[in-house]
């Protein structure tokens, strides 16, 4: 007996696949990062206040993002590295046992993640503190939420990708509710949750189909199994795998809220917090567009003329009627809510482009990045600007409430109008450069129908902005209008006399404290809506800084076509 | 035939404790009744030598989630027994056969019409896709040179899925400190 248990303790020694450590790098920050915060806060107590996990997350943001450069000057040298299934020459360079790939697509979407942790933690920063909310916890799930969101974009194996994909969901679902003490957010959060479930059943039931149509679950395994591989693999079951890849973007669209998957993104916008809502838009949903494109352009290449009519179809509705239903809104986050669903009618019909096996598939690759960078820094900003407008308690989202905003703050109408021209797709902004990628691929592609309807969705989305716009600037006569006026000269008031405390004339007046969270907002917020709108502008006036860097990335791709 | 004589008496098993789920109105019976039914489902892993399997069924299944059932019921009130003759939604039980029948019509078509010459094999799965699992080896090690080999970067990734659970609970069911924020209430200007 004691040499049976002898034996078995010899031979438990188990090799771990190789892994290159430094290439995990950027995953690794955020992951660790995020559970180093939780530790650190809990231990010491003096760090639970509000300015250190702010610092934190910035700072690992920035450290995540500068770890990318190293990857980025050795991804193209790499060799394959571990074991995987499939040839060595082609896709994504795959490290722990083909689990996790690198290349350029994956570098480039985790510095969006990135820019989008970093903009969205100087925003929770100036929130928390309105708010009188503290703990490090928004923080710790924003990190983590960004962690799984790179694991998502660098899966090389669709069980790390369901992984990545709760992981970046579950911590979401988690600060959608944690404001605790507005029902709305608890609201938000389980609309959210349940709705979320519901989707990522949809894609383990597809994994499910897949793997049981290709016998693999690594990418290089399905796309080996693909017809376009060497051979006919006559155990493919066509129906599975058509079942499968059906299931799988079912719940792509849920979480990239396309149409008609996106019944929960208005009120989900709407009711979580507002710097929330930022990071739900911008990292959140690249994470699901990297994903997605990851695993459709490449695993199922070879099926693309079988998926291609479904994601076309998916972008057309999500562009109409995204748009037309944002111009029935009042109440902005909702807006803005319905515009983020004509946006990833765009991004899906860069991926649209993409799939093309000629020409356009590179310039569709590359207007998705562009599209994806563009996006979340003037979305970050867009709802920046949005939750220093929503003054504490976070309601003041109706189309009223911007009236006179560039009187009260002209800064921050500046700044508003700017991201907001960008979204709608005025030139000299990054928007108008990415619109312009994706309807030029679709051109170069041939899909003229598919341009011509993105075009149209382009100008009704232009509506809804305009009226954001025309309400910040144009002064009219209305009754709210006078009040907020009164209210704003009260306040002004307030601050030339230096007799008059500037706190309890706040106190007694909801109206002023309001006014006041917009006349000085937290420079940290102030700052990542300026910052936005300045990447904004300079992408916008130099559309070609760093090409190099964005067709590498959008051929790492594609290597597989 | 002492297959066959297994799988007919596990089968029953499996059945019977499904019926009683549906047919039970008493809660408690009907979580009990699915007890059963995974302890039928284990037998059935056994059959097909899924040791570990079916060890999971019954560690995780009817351990594990018909406890957690049961927990549920009886904060609920367990003496409770619903009147199963209403019909909260009217309809629904003939829509709930409706859409049985056809999910069986489905699942037999499928597993008949798919496959062309070879019939139900093709779906059945009689020839695996996978690679084989070494014989020599126990279940237990192939198992663990799959989890902490080829999958260990999943494995690890679990571990930050549980942080996260952990993290939300106890943040969301922490005491919020206050009472509810109604919109514009009066802060301090010190933001």
């Amino acid at each position: 007996m004691i040499a049976l248990v002898a034996q078995d303790t010899q031979t438990v020694a188990l090799p771990g696949p190789p892994v290159v450590w430094s290439l995990l790098w950027p995953f690794l920050i955020l992951a660790v990062g995020g559970v180093l915060l939780v530790t650190v806060t809990s231990v010491v107590p003096v760090l639970r206040g509000r300015s250190f996990p702010a610092a934190f997350t910035c700072l690992t943001a920035l450290a995540s993002g500068l770890s990318l450069i190293p990857v980025w000057q050795r991804v193209d040298r790499l060799d394959l590295v571990g074991g995987t299934i499939g040839s060595g020459t082609e896709g994504p360079r795959s490290l722990v046992s083909g689990a996790y790939a690198v290349d350029g697509f994956t570098v480039f979407v985790t510095g969006v993640i990135c820019v989008s942790v970093f903009l969205t933690a100087l925003l929770l920063d100036g929130y928390l503190r309105r708010e009188g909310l503290d703990g490090p916890e928004w923080y710790v799930l924003m990190l983590m939420s960004a962690s799984g969101g790179v694991l998502l974009a660098s899966a090389n194996d669709l069980i790390v990708s369901f992984l990545g994909l709760e992981i970046l969901s579950i911590a979401a679902y988690v600060m959608a509710a944690l404001h605790l003490r507005r029902a709305e957010s608890q609201e938000a959060g389980f609309k959210y949750f349940v709705l979320g479930a519901l989707a990522s059943a949809f894609f383990l039931y597809g994994i499910a189909l897949v793997y049981g149509a290709t016998g693999s679950t690594t990418l290089q395994g399905i796309f080996a199994a693909g017809p376009n591989a060497a051979g006919l693999d006559p155990r493919t079951d066509s129906s599975l795998i058509l079942a499968g890849m059906a299931l799988l973007l079912v719940g792509f669209a849920f979480k990239v809220s396309a149409v008609p998957f996106h019944f929960w993104a208005p009120d989900v916008y709407q009711g979580a917090p507002s710097p929330v809502v930022a990071f739900m838009a911008s990292g959140v949903k690249v994470a699901g567009f990297a994903g997605l494109a990851r695993i459709f352009l490449y695993a199922f290449q070879p099926y693309w003329a079988d998926w291609r009519p479904a994601i076309a179809a998916l972008a057309v509705l999500s562009t109409i009627v995204g748009g037309l239903l944002a111009l029935a809104q009042r109440n902005v986050k909702r807006m803005l809510a319905y515009s983020s669903i004509n946006h990833a009618g765009f991004m899906l019909l860069a991926i649209h482009a993409a799939a093309s096996p000629d020409d356009g598939g590179q310039r569709g690759a590359e207007a998705l990045l562009f599209y994806l960078l563009a996006y979340t820094v003037m979305v970050t900003g867009t709802f920046g600007v949005a939750t220093i407008v929503g003054g504490r308690g976070d309601g003041r989202h109706d189309l009223d409430d911007y009236r006179g905003l560039s009187r009260s703050n002209p800064l921050l109408a500046g700044v508003m109008a700017i991201l907001l021209f960008s979204q709608a797709g005025v030139p000299f902004t990054s928007g108008f450069f990415a619109k312009f990628r994706v309807i030029g691929a679709l051109a170069s592609d041939g899909s003229y129908a598919l341009g011509g309807a993105a075009m149209l969705a382009a100008v009704i989305s232009a509506v809804l902005y305009l009226r954001i716009v025309v309400s910040m600037f144009l002064i009219d006569n209305g009754e709210a209008h006078e009040a907020d006026h009164e209210a704003v000269d009260a306040v002004a008031g307030g601050r030339a006399a230096p007799e008059a405390e500037g706190d309890t004339l706040v106190e007694a007046s909801p109206e002023a404290s309001v006014l006041t969270s917009v006349r000085a907002p937290a420079p940290t917020a102030l700052l990542a809506v300026c910052l936005a709108a300045a990447v904004t502008l300079v992408l916008g006036l130099l559309p070609d800084l760093g090409g190099g860097i964005l067709s590498d990335a959008a051929s790492a791709l594609l290597l597989a076509g | 035939m002492v297959d066959v004589i297994v799988f007919a008496v596990a089968g029953l098993i499996v059945l019977a404790g499904g019926l009683g789920v549906v047919l039970n109105s008493n809660p408690v019976r009907s979580a009990l009744s699915l007890v059963a039914s995974f302890f039928g489902v284990a037998v059935l892993f056994v059959l097909q030598e899924a040791h570990f399997l079916a060890l999971v069924q019954i560690v995780v299944y009817a351990g594990a989630i018909v406890v957690l059932f049961l927990f549920v019921i009886m904060l609920l009130g367990v003496d409770e027994v619903e009147d199963l003759s209403i019909e909260p939604l009217s309809g629904q039980r003939i829509g709930g056969l409706l859409a049985g029948a056809a999910l069986l019509v489905f699942l037999l078509g499928g597993l008949f019409l798919s496959g062309g010459d070879e019939g139900a094999v093709a779906v059945t799965g009689t020839e695996s896709v996978t690679q084989p699992i070494d014989e020599t080896q126990p279940n237990i090690d192939n198992l663990a040179t799959d989890l902490f080999g080829r999958n260990v970067l999943a494995f690890e990734a679990t571990a930050l899925l549980l942080t996260i659970a952990t993290v939300g609970a106890v943040v969301l069911v922490r005491n919020a400190g206050a009472e509810d924020l109604s919109v514009d209430e009066p802060g301090r200007a010190d933001h």
